[in-house]
């Protein structure tokens, strides 16, 4: 009885989103721990990420062809899930701290009437198989353990915090096709689909971000030539957003994207709790700011006391420069 | 709606696993302010009414106040010593609770997540415990009509154009308006509407055991502050050109670029 780990299967297009891969490999090591399996939950029919799943970690994935599930309705698609946890029982269910899995993840707690934790960077479990589940709280300046005492243990994990399991063609595992559940008719349904610019900040090996050290929305197209140079991505931290200087997708901070890139610009930006927590865990952080003491110069590996206007032009044409040799 | 600290001020304390209330003056969750100006353009739209609701301490009268002034025709707080210590599930049960209890409703509207809490969670949950659809990220809502809302919704790499059936809940982001300033005036009125206070046993058609700590299955266990992991903190000086050149030195040795 509530035994197990079971994973949400995230798609983009009909592919599998990285975070379920990542949900897998956390998932696997926990469930080796404890001698469990792991299980992934899937919307669709394709016999080949079926075995996608399982070659990064699933013992069995439970696949829902039913194409009226397919769609993200979030009440049908929580009925379905809830349907296959009561049967199976899964001890622990984790599922990506996207917008559909947060989505997902509530309703279905709600509707199981069990605790679920948000945001999750840190998962572990005891030997009586609680899980462990550690979160930010704060805007990250405190790390909240949160223990659930009801059954299924549930959270969302943030993306990019766990590594990504690795690939194993070897590995065999069961698919069991869930063909018990009838779509309920809830009155929603979608009328048209828009797919979104692609700013893929978390994607990002490098970003250039700037903030209130900009003097004009014109002189952000430095930015943007410099991540054009770098191969990267522009970032803003709230200021500038709430100044309508640049679209809220570059935003980095609590309240827009968590970003974890290689290499992590900071361009006039003084690092206000709210952005640092957006982007303190970034592998190389190099800022250049004009105030010495700015909260940001604690965070970086490399930190320019300058005007950025002294700075980034400079930068951009000795990039050019480098370039063309 | 919820009364929230000023997250860039609040301070905590490590002893109690509490925040300080004291350290920084409370406010609406500024998500919340976007929920409500757009209940309040749907009501110069369509006509209806606005009732704010806020689960807290008795001080978050305060912030009722300032939802009336902002438009809000009535308002409600949900406050008992009982329902101290909700998490989500007990949290969105309780309003759940508040909300059946109300003569009748057509929308509901949330702020995606709070600032203190960050969860995002609770919005979906009412949708739950009362049995509606949920329409999440919403950044505009196109019409209501015959019945129906339609809202456009902002998911990971798409936007989706939902209609539902009424009654619905729509948690919505900072995109979809422009939060209206109260005037003196509207605070001036807003001082005359009654707040309505409901405690636990004016809810006595749930089950009391679902408030509050009881009614909340997750705990924090433990809280620790993160160190900052070692980060070589070199200070690069010099005239601008230099600082470039070190710069890329350094960034290329670090293998970055």
């Amino acid at each position: 009885m509530w035994k197990d780990i079971m994973v949400f299967t995230e798609l983009r297009d009909g592919r599998i989103h990285e975070i379920t891969y990542e949900l897998l490999n956390k998932g696997r090591e926990m469930a080796d721990k404890i001698g469990w399996n792991l299980s992934a939950i899937y919307f669709g029919e394709e016999q080949t990420l079926c075995e996608e799943l399982i070659y990064h970690g699933a013992d069995q994935v439970y696949r829902i062809s039913d194409v009226n599930f397919r769609k993200f309705i979030p009440q049908v698609q929580t009925n379905c899930l809830k349907g296959v946890i009561l049967r199976e029982k899964p001890s622990v269910v984790l599922f990506g701290a996207t917008r559909i899995g947060r989505t997902l993840a509530s309703r279905l707690a709600a509707s199981l009437r069990t605790g679920l934790t948000a945001d999750c960077i840190g998962l572990d479990i005891d030997n009586e198989g609680n899980l462990i589940q550690t979160r930010p709280a704060f805007t990250g300046n405190i790390l909240a353990t949160i223990l659930t005492k009801t059954r299924p243990q549930m959270c969302t994990v943030r993306y990019r915090v766990f590594e990504r399991a690795r690939r194993d063609t070897s590995r065999v595992g069961e698919v069991i096709d869930v063909d018990y559940l009838s779509p309920s008719s809830v009155g929603m349904e979608i009328l048209e689909r828009k797919p979104l610019e692609e700013v893929n900040l978390p994607d990002a090996r490098i970003i250039v971000s700037g903030g209130r050290g900009f003097r004009r929305k014109e002189d952000l197209k430095m930015l943007k030539e410099l991540a054009e140079l770098l191969g990267g991505e522009v970032g803003a931290s709230r200021p500038l957003i709430d100044e309508g200087w640049i679209g809220r997708e570059h935003q980095v901070g609590f309240s827009g994207n968590t970003v974890k890139p290689d290499l992590y610009m900071a361009f006039g930006i003084s690092g206000s709790p709210q952005h640092l927590a957006g982007m303190r865990d970034s592998k190389i952080i190099v800022a250049v700011n004009k105030d010495p003491t700015a909260p940001i110069s604690r965070f970086a590996d490399y930190y320019i006391v300058a005007d950025l206007y002294e700075i980034l032009p400079r930068l951009i044409s000795k990039l050019r420069e480098l370039k063309k040799t | 709606m919820k009364d929230v600290p000023d997250i860039e001020k609040v301070k905590f304390n490590l002893e109690t696993m509490r925040i300080d209330r004291s350290s920084a003056p409370n406010e609406i969750n500024p998500f919340d302010l976007h929920a409500l100006e757009e209940a309040v353009r749907l009501k110069e739209k369509y006509g209806g009414v606005v009732t704010a609701i806020s689960m807290g301490p008795p001080m978050a009268e305060k912030s009722l106040r300032e939802a009336l002034a902002r438009g809000a025709d009535r308002a409600i707080l949900l406050s008992d010593r009982r329902f101290a210590g909700s998490d989500t599930l007990a949290t969105s049960y309780t309003l759940a609770c508040a909300i059946r209890k109300l003569e009748s409703y057509d929308l509901i509207l949330t702020g995606e997540k709070t600032v203190d809490g960050d969860t995002g969670q609770v919005g979906p949950e009412v949708a739950e415990h009362l049995g509606i659809p949920n329409v999440p990220y919403v950044i505009k809502i196109q019409e209501i009509s015959g019945g129906y809302v339609i809202a456009e919704s902002m998911l990971d790499s798409e936007i989706v154009v939902y209609r539902s059936t009424l009654p619905a809940l729509i948690s919505v982001t900072k995109d979809i308006n422009f939060p209206r300033i109260p005037t003196l005036r509207d605070k001036i009125k807003a001082r005359k509407v009654e707040v309505t206070i409901w405690k636990a046993d004016d809810l006595s058609e749930c089950s009391q055991e679902m408030f509050g700590v009881h009614g909340s299955p997750t705990n924090v266990a433990r809280v620790d502050f993160p160190t900052i992991e070692g980060r070589r903190g070199v200070r690069i000086d010099g005239d601008p050109d230099t600082c470039v050149e070190k710069l890329l030195k350094y960034l290329s040795e670090e293998g970055v670029i």
